[in-house]
Formats: structure tokens, C-alpha cells, sequence
């Protein structure tokens, strides 16, 4: 019996009259692949601005390894280990690749060094600097960017882009891993590649995944378990198999 | 008495600060842009009285010809500075727009001397004072007043009933939008600059009015002022914009008449309206925006 | 490993030069072979270099516009002005000067944090108009101050450090202005602070402390602002605060604009040349034509900014710039596998607020609003 990472109870938000979600009650397992799938609009992204902070939700709570983080400032959640991508890639795009990373080691506690020491240049600045940039090769490795490290990222084409948003924000070291749409405008060769990437994430790095896809074949071939959104509502939960075939499921995606 | 003499003084003066606001909030809620040149195409429109005034003496053939050359002067602005800048980020716009209101301010210097130069609006005794009862009033306080009223009625009315006007809503809420309804976004942004030009004309005409020394840094104070106005209001906000150039109008006139407040009367409008940016950084009447995650 | 030291030199080539100019330079005033209008030259050129290394942190760097720059320096001179005055029959001038620095750059440290409070809430626009404000606030109040405190209209008197070394010591105070700045972004800490500048939430997502960066960068940068008006006050028999109204915060701002936003040495080399030509043209250029500088000035800045920031202009960006120009002269094609790890594109003003963003001042859940824009908000 795996323990759960990620718990929300009754997790809700409403933007004035509009109930985006509500009731969302979620629990997923330490090194799970989880995925949240559901129509446009459905509150997918919502639940994730929930749980990162972005918004303060408005019923409910969630838990991470049992510690409630409702309410807490997105770096604070960042901090207790939740990292995120965005659907609409939001890079460094002035930086180039290594540099993305490095932002992400940036509060690991072994890469330490205070302001102070990094304006009178003492030698843990360069001590961990060097570290830093072990770490980043390691990490962009795994994403297969290493080559072009030293590239602008906004000269990356599209799907590195989104493989670099997830290496930077492995480079957090999180618990709970959130991605948003990650094989979006990937082409069936790009999104198996990331199949295989997401899944050594989880295993070299013992991460949890959670993740948004419309690509179904990426959801059932990949995740573990899922959860249907509709309006902002759970429509069903389970293996992929099971929910996707769901007969509210169905009705939800071909309407009618 | 004296109290209700400041307090028209106040509006007539918020009238004027009201007609720059007016111009930036437009541009503002349009174009996405804080013009920083705005404050000097009323200086523009300054000197173009001058010269009609010094060549030819007619005040209103001088505000007629000030609102043309600012129109044109705003709309060439618009489309050689501004608009290759579309899309850009905002900060690249407000320092071009900074190097503009440089640029306006050194050419009217090489041409007109920084010496100030007296426009006589209504003739060198200036237009004389209105009574009611015991009040005494200036009549240039009353047509500023009552012409700045006028023209924001008409601009009211234009914004909410004409075709143009409603366009300019739409381009507001979502430029993308307002493409593809078949809305010309581009001639959008040049009426609406050319608008906001013009209302700068007839600010700076009330300006001299009041005061006619003329110099190149005319409109560089009062148009901060105007946005801090608009920023008060709520920027976007039409009706914001009247009622912050009010607010600041009345805090100025007070705040010189209100014994040892007299000095400080530019540090009291910036801190309300650093107040204002803290408490409701939307302003009186702003909407709130959000970011999309 | 060859390479690795030429890149490394290149990085301390600016101190070199700086610290090599001080040296000569005061060995030529000891001799005597240096003429005051050259100490005065030297003196305006590091007040300006230091004002606009620490202007360019905010602007170049965290990606927010400042237009109070010289709100600070007005804090700096008059308060570390004061110390130096009450300071210098007491314990000698150049301790007094010492003090004056400490005291002048903390409160001018003091009021950057002041000022960067709001700009944890408001952005772009919004803070400019903040910085701006709070810039002509200040100098208004000390205009207005009583004649025994702080000479209010009639100026503030000051003490003239003598001109034959206080350019060296302002020299000194631009390589510890410089050093501060340069290791602070070529540190993790810098790459945290551009981070902000290039997509505030995605920094917020990584883990970034947003509100500790600003207030750091905001409170460095007005520090050196503060020491640059101590110098400025000792340069002087008096400061006048009208002085700093929001004319000289601009001009401050120019200099880091053509220098190159987010270049230190470009904003050295800008503001060195623009005060240079400043004091030998006021020969040149009498009475109303002083002002041609200004116009030529706004003129660049315009073509600078419209050039390297305009959208329709990037393939003509992409072939013709500075960078592909020295390329083609020294004959060496851009290869990734040798660029330097931190390397980055500075020219441009940073796109962190885009169109949209520039009104969101509040990414916040506080209260209900309209319900149209919520659908947004996900899909």
C-alpha cells in the first residue's frame, strides 16, 4: 500500500456566480501517473492554479504527504513540492536553456549561497555554481536537451520548449509533478518520446505525475488512473479503461 | 463665500485636468499605451494659438487651427513612433513615448526660445469677472467650466451611440476581438488618438486662459496630473477620467488656498495618488483585469 | 580550459579599465598635471556611471521602470549631505565623507524598499508612474524645508571635498558600484531576478521568492543612488533640490537606454559619453541651442527603442545588428557548444508584461468579478 501524495477534499472555486469546480475530491499515490481529463472549459486548469496557488480556492482543501497547503502563496507551495508547466509555455525565453534550469535549482537547499556571498564572491558562489550546472546537464539530459543547452529557449522549437518547462520544474525537485497539456502540437513521434521521459521521470526521480492531455491515446497509454471533469464536476474516476468508457464520459465528449 | 469661489475654481480648474484625462484614459483603455507625449501636444496646441493670435488675433480661428495641427501632430506620432511598436512590450513603449514628449519639448525650445512667450486670450485685461449675488467670478473659471462640461457630454454621447464610438468599447475589451468582427483596429486607434488630441487642444486654449505665460514644459506638469487623474478614476473609465481631473482639480485649489498646505500641493496629488495605487489599484471606476494563467 | 579564461577576463575587463583610469588619473592630480576642469569632468562622469549601473539593476535587470532615480540621489544628497556638513569640522573631511556615504545610501536604502512595496502589486506603467511620483514628492518637500534644516528654496549648504581627490574617490565608489551589481546578476541571485523580468509567474511557479528580489534589487540600486548624491553634494558648495525633479531621473534613464538595457557596460560607456559631451558642448552650444543635445538625445533614444523592441522589424534585426557586424570582422561564427553558459539576449526591453497583463495587478482570488472573464481563466 503506496501512501498518497496529493489529497483534495471537496476542493472548489467560483469566479463570481460561475461554480468553475466543485467537489473535486482527489487522492493519488506516490508514484502514480494520474491524469485529469475532460472537455474545453471542464476546470482541468483551474484545479491545477488551485493547487498551485495560483488561486485560493473557495471550498475545500487539499494536502500534500498530509500537510494542508490551502491558502499558501505559490511559492510556498513550490517549496513544499509541487511544480508545475503551463498550457501556454511560459519559458525564460530571454535565457538560454541551462539558464531555464538552473531558475529551478535555484532553492534547493544543498545549492545554498546567500546574497552576501555571492556579491563578495566567497568561495562557496563558485562551489555551488559549479554544482548548479552539474545538476542542470544531468537534469536536461534526461529531457534530451542537453545538446542545445546553450540555445536562446525561445529559439527552441515548440516540443522542446514543453520538454524544458518540465525540466525545469523537475529542477525544484518536486513531490508531485503537474503537467499542463504536455504533448500539445506534439506529433505522434514527439508525444511517444515524451511517454517514455515522463515515465523515467517517475522512476528515476520517484516523482508523482499528474497531468492534464487531451490526446486520449496519451492518457490511457500512460496513466495509472484518471478523473473526468465536466463543468467543473467529477463525471468519473478510475483506471482509464473503466472511466473513459463511462457512458457520462462519452456523452460529455460526443455530446447528445 | 470665498469657499464656494474655490470650489468653481476647483472645477473649472479639474475641467481642464479632466480633458487631459479624458485623452489619456482613451488612449490608454485603447491602445494599452501611457502616451507620456500627451502632456506636450497641449504645449503644441499652445504655440499654434500663439502664432494665429500674433499673426492674425482671433482666439477661436486659434483654437480651430490648435485642434487641427494637434490632431495631425498626434496622429503622425501615433503612426511613426507608436505603431511599429505594437505587440511590443509596454516598457518599450512608455520610453519611446518619453522620447517623444523630449523630442516635442527641445523642438518648440530651438523654435520658440525657452523665453515664455504671453498669449492673450481674451485680450491683455484678461476676459473680466462674472457677479452672481456676492459672488465674484472669473469669466474665463465659467466658460472652462461649462465648455469642458459640453464636451464631455458629447463625448459621452459619442462613445455610447455612434457606430465609431461603440467600435472604440469593443477594441478596448479585446482587440483580437474586435478583428474579427470586422472592426479596423488600426483607423480605431488613430480616431481615437486624434480624439485625445484634440480634447489636449482645448485644454491647453483653458490653460492660457487662465495663465498666459506659454513655455515648452506647459503641458509636462499638468499632463502627469491628468494621468494621475485618469489613473484615479480608473483608467479606461471615461467617466473616471471626469471625476479624477475633478478630484485633483479640487485637491490643487484647496490645497493652495488652505494656509502653509500651499507649497506642498504637488507632493499632496502624487501621494494621493500613490494611496489610491495601493488601496484600489484600479481607481475609482476601474474594472479589474486578470492575468491568465 | 583556453577558452574558459579568455571569457572569464572578459567579464572583469570593465573593472580593469575603471581601475586603471583611477590609478593614472590620480597619479596625474598628485603630480599636478591634471586640470580642475578635468577633476570636475571625472567627478560628473563617475556620479553618472554610478547612477545609471544602479538604475540599470532596476530597469535592465528586474524589467521595472523606474522614473524616481533621482528621488534617491535627492534623498543621498541632502541627508548624506547634511552629515558630511555637520560631520566634517568634527572629524575631518574624509571620514566625514565616509559617513556621509553610509548614511546617505542607507535612508536612500530605506525608501528604495519604501518604494518597492507597491511594486510588488503594481506593474509597468502603474510603477513608473509610482517611481515618478514619489521622485517629484521628494524634492518638493525639501524645497519646502525651513532655512536652518534644510535651506529649503535657497539650497542646502554643503562641504566641497576637495577636488583634487574626491574624483578618485568617486571613481573607487563606481568600482564598488559596479562590483556589487555585476556579481549580484552573474550570480544565481541574478538569474532569479531576471527571471522575474522575463515571466513573473513562472518565476512565482519555480519557486522564486518574487517579493524578496524586488525588494533587494529596488533597495540596492537606491543605495548607490543615495552614495551618488553624496558625491554629488560634495562636488557642489550647495544642492538645490529642484534639481532632481523627474527631468534628471529621465535623463538617468536615457543613458541606460542607449547603453543597451541589461548591458552594465553599455550603460557605463552612455553615461560617460552623454556627460562628456554634456560639459564640453555647454561651450559649444550657447544659450538656446543647448537644447539640439536634447533633441539629437530623444531622437536616438527613439530609433534605439523602435529598432531593437518593434516586431515588424526583426528580420531586418536578425541581419543587420552590432553583434553579426563585429562577427563578420573578427571572421568567428556563433557556435552554441562555445557560448557562454549564462548567456542571454539583453538588447531588447524585457517582454515580461504583455499586452493584456499590463491591468492585472492582482493574480489573487479576493473577491468576485465579472463572471464573463472567468471562462478564461481555463481551457
Amino acid at each position: 500500500m503506496s501512501k498518497v501524495v496529493l489529497k483534495t477534499e471537496n476542493l472548489g472555486i467560483s469566479f463570481g456566480g460561475l461554480k468553475a469546480v466543485q467537489n473535486l475530491d482527489l487522492e493519488i499515490k506516490e508514484k502514480q501517473l494520474y491524469g485529469l481529463v475532460g472537455p474545453n472549459g471542464a476546470g482541468k486548469t483551474t484545479v491545477f492554479n488551485m493547487i498551485t496557488g495560483v488561486y485560493k480556492p473557495t471550498t475545500g482543501k487539499f494536502f500534500l504527504d498530509g500537510e494542508d497547503l490551502t491558502g499558501k502563496s505559490q511559492e510556498v507551495i513550490n517549496h513544499k513540492g509541487i511544480a508545475r508547466t503551463f498550457q501556454n509555455i511560459r519559458l525564460f525565453n530571454n535565457m538560454t536553456v541551462i539558464r531555464n534550469v538552473l531558475v529551478g535549482l535555484h532553492n534547493q537547499p544543498e545549492f545554498k549561497c546567500s546574497m552576501v556571498e555571492s556579491i563578495f564572491r566567497l568561495p562557496r558562489h563558485f562551489k555551488t555554481e559549479k554544482a548548479m550546472r552539474e545538476r542542470a546537464k544531468e537534469i536536461l539530459r534526461i529531457v534530451g536537451l542537453e545538446e542545445e543547452r546553450n540555445n536562446l529557449s525561445c529559439n527552441l522549437p515548440y516540443g522542446k520548449q514543453r520538454k524544458l518547462e518540465i525540466a525545469r520544474a523537475l529542477a525544484t525537485n518536486p513531490k508531485l509533478l503537474c503537467l499542463d497539456e504536455p504533448a500539445a502540437g506534439m506529433n505522434p513521434n514527439e508525444t511517444a518520446d515524451l511517454m517514455s521521459i515522463v515515465r523515467r521521470i517517475r522512476d528515476e526521480y520517484n516523482v508523482t505525475i499528474l497531468l492534464i492531455e487531451h490526446d486520449m491515446k496519451f492518457v490511457s497509454g500512460l496513466c495509472d488512473e484518471i478523473t473526468v471533469l465536466n463543468f467543473g464536476t467529477v463525471l468519473a474516476q478510475g483506471s482509464p479503461e473503466v472511466a473513459l468508457n463511462d457512458p457520462e464520459v462519452i456523452k460529455a465528449y460526443i455530446g447528445g | 463665500m470665498e469657499i464656494i469661489e474655490t470650489l468653481i475654481n476647483g472645477l473649472s480648474l479639474g475641467g481642464t485636468y479632466a480633458m487631459i484625462a479624458l485623452g489619456y484614459t482613451m488612449v490608454y483603455g485603447i491602445a494599452k499605451m501611457l502616451n507620456f507625449a500627451h502632456g506636450d501636444i497641449i504645449m503644441v496646441g499652445g504655440y499654434t494659438l500663439f502664432v494665429t493670435l500674433s499673426t492674425m488675433g482671433m482666439p477661436i480661428l486659434g483654437l480651430a487651427l490648435a485642434v487641427v495641427v494637434c490632431v495631425v501632430l498626434g496622429v503622425t506620432v501615433e503612426k511613426v513612433a507608436y505603431k511599429p511598436l505594437r505587440g511590443a512590450s509596454p516598457l518599450a513603449v512608455l520610453i519611446t513615448a518619453i522620447g517623444v514628449s523630449y523630442l516635442l519639448q527641445s523642438l518648440a525650445q530651438i523654435i520658440f526660445s525657452s523665453a515664455p512667450r504671453m498669449v492673450y486670450v481674451g485680450g491683455q485685461d484678461g476676459l473680466g469677472f462674472v457677479t452672481i449675488g456676492s459672488l465674484k467670478i472669473q469669466k474665463h473659471i465659467l466658460i472652462t467650466l461649462v465648455c469642458s462640461v459640453v464636451i464631455m457630454v458629447v463625448l459621452s454621447l459619442f462613445v455610447k451611440y455612434t457606430k465609431i464610438g461603440r467600435a472604440m468599447i469593443a477594441v478596448s475589451e479585446d482587440k483580437g476581438a474586435a478583428q474579427l468582427m470586422g472592426i479596423n483596429v488600426n483607423m480605431i486607434i488613430t480616431i481615437t488618438f486624434a480624439i485625445g488630441s484634440a480634447l489636449a487642444a482645448f485644454a491647453g486654449f483653458f490653460m492660457l486662459m487662465k495663465s498666459p505665460s506659454l513655455t515648452n514644459t506647459l503641458g509636462a506638469m499638468p499632463g502627469i496630473k491628468a494621468f494621475t487623474a485618469a489613473v484615479i478614476g480608473g483608467i479606461g473609465s471615461l467617466p473616471g477620467a471626469m471625476l479624477g481631473g475633478l478630484f485633483i482639480g479640487l485637491i490643487e485649489t484647496i490645497a493652495q488656498v488652505v494656509p502653509g498646505m500651499g507649497a506642498y500641493t504637488v507632493a499632496i496629488e502624487f501621494l494621493v495618488l500613490i494611496i489610491v495605487l495601493l488601496v484600489r489599484p484600479t481607481g475609482i471606476l476601474g474594472k479589474k483585469r486578470r492575468e491568465k494563467v | 580550459m583556453a577558452a574558459k579564461k579568455h571569457i572569464k577576463w572578459s567579464h572583469y575587463i570593465n573593472y580593469a579599465v575603471i581601475s586603471l583610469a583611477t590609478i593614472i588619473l590620480g597619479v596625474l592630480s598628485i603630480v599636478g598635471a591634471l586640470p580642475a576642469s578635468y577633476q570636475i569632468i571625472f567627478e560628473n562622469i563617475a556620479i553618472a556611471i554610478t547612477l545609471a549601473v544602479s538604475l540599470s539593476m532596476v530597469v535592465g535587470f528586474l524589467g521595472e521602470l523606474s522614473l524616481g532615480h533621482a528621488g534617491f540621489m535627492c534623498v543621498g544628497a541632502y541627508l548624506g549631505g547634511k552629515t558630511v556638513y555637520l560631520l566634517a569640522p568634527v572629524i575631518g573631511e574624509i571620514p566625514a565623507l565616509l559617513c556621509g556615504f553610509v548614511v546617505g545610501g542607507a535612508l536612500a536604502a530605506v525608501c528604495g524598499i519604501v518604494i518597492g512595496l507597491p511594486a510588488l502589486r503594481l506593474r509597468g506603467d502603474y510603477l513608473a508612474i509610482v517611481t515618478l511620483a514619489f521622485g517629484e514628492i521628494v524634492w518638493s518637500i525639501f524645497m519646502n524645508t525651513s532655512e536652518e534644516t534644510f535651506g529649503g528654496a535657497l539650497g542646502m549648504p554643503t562641504v566641497r571635498i576637495d577636488r583634487d581627490y574626491l574624483f578618485v574617490i568617486a571613481l573607487v565608489v563606481v568600482l564598488l558600484c559596479l562590483a556589487v551589481t555585476q556579481n549580484l546578476i552573474r550570480s544565481k541571485h541574478g538569474r532569479a531576478i531576471t527571471s522575474i523580468r522575463d515571466n513573473e509567474i513562472a518565476a512565482r511557479a519555480t519557486g522564486i521568492n518574487v517579493t524578496k528580489y524586488k525588494l533587494a534589487v529596488f533597495a540596492i540600486s537606491a543605495f548607490f543612488a543615495g552614495v551618488a548624491g553624496v558625491l554629488m553634494a560634495s562636488s557642489n558648495y550647495t544642492v538645490q533640490s529642484q534639481k532632481f525633479n523627474y527631468n534628471y531621473s529621465i535623463e538617468i534613464l536615457v543613458m541606460v537606454v542607449l547603453g543597451g538595457m541589461g548591458s552594465i557596460n553599455g550603460s557605463i560607456i552612455a553615461a560617460a559619453l552623454i556627460t562628456f559631451l554634456d560639459i564640453k558642448l555647454q561651450t559649444v552650444l550657447t544659450g538656446e541651442l543647448a537644447v539640439l543635445q536634447d533633441l539629437v538625445y530623444a531622437a536616438i533614444l527613439i530609433v534605439i527603442v523602435i529598432y531593437n523592441n518593434a516586431p515588424g522589424l526583426k528580420t531586418f534585426r536578425e541581419k543587420y545588428n552590432v553583434k553579426s557586424l563585429l562577427g563578420k570582422l573578427h571572421n568567428k561564427k556563433h557556435d552554441p557548444a562555445n557560448a557562454r553558459d549564462d548567456e542571454a539576449k539583453w538588447d531588447r526591453v524585457p517582454t515580461k508584461i504583455q499586452m493584456d497583463e499590463v491591468l492585472s495587478v492582482d493574480v489573487q482570488v479576493k473577491s468576485p468579478y465579472d463572471p464573463d472573464k472567468a471562462g478564461k481563466g481555463d481551457n
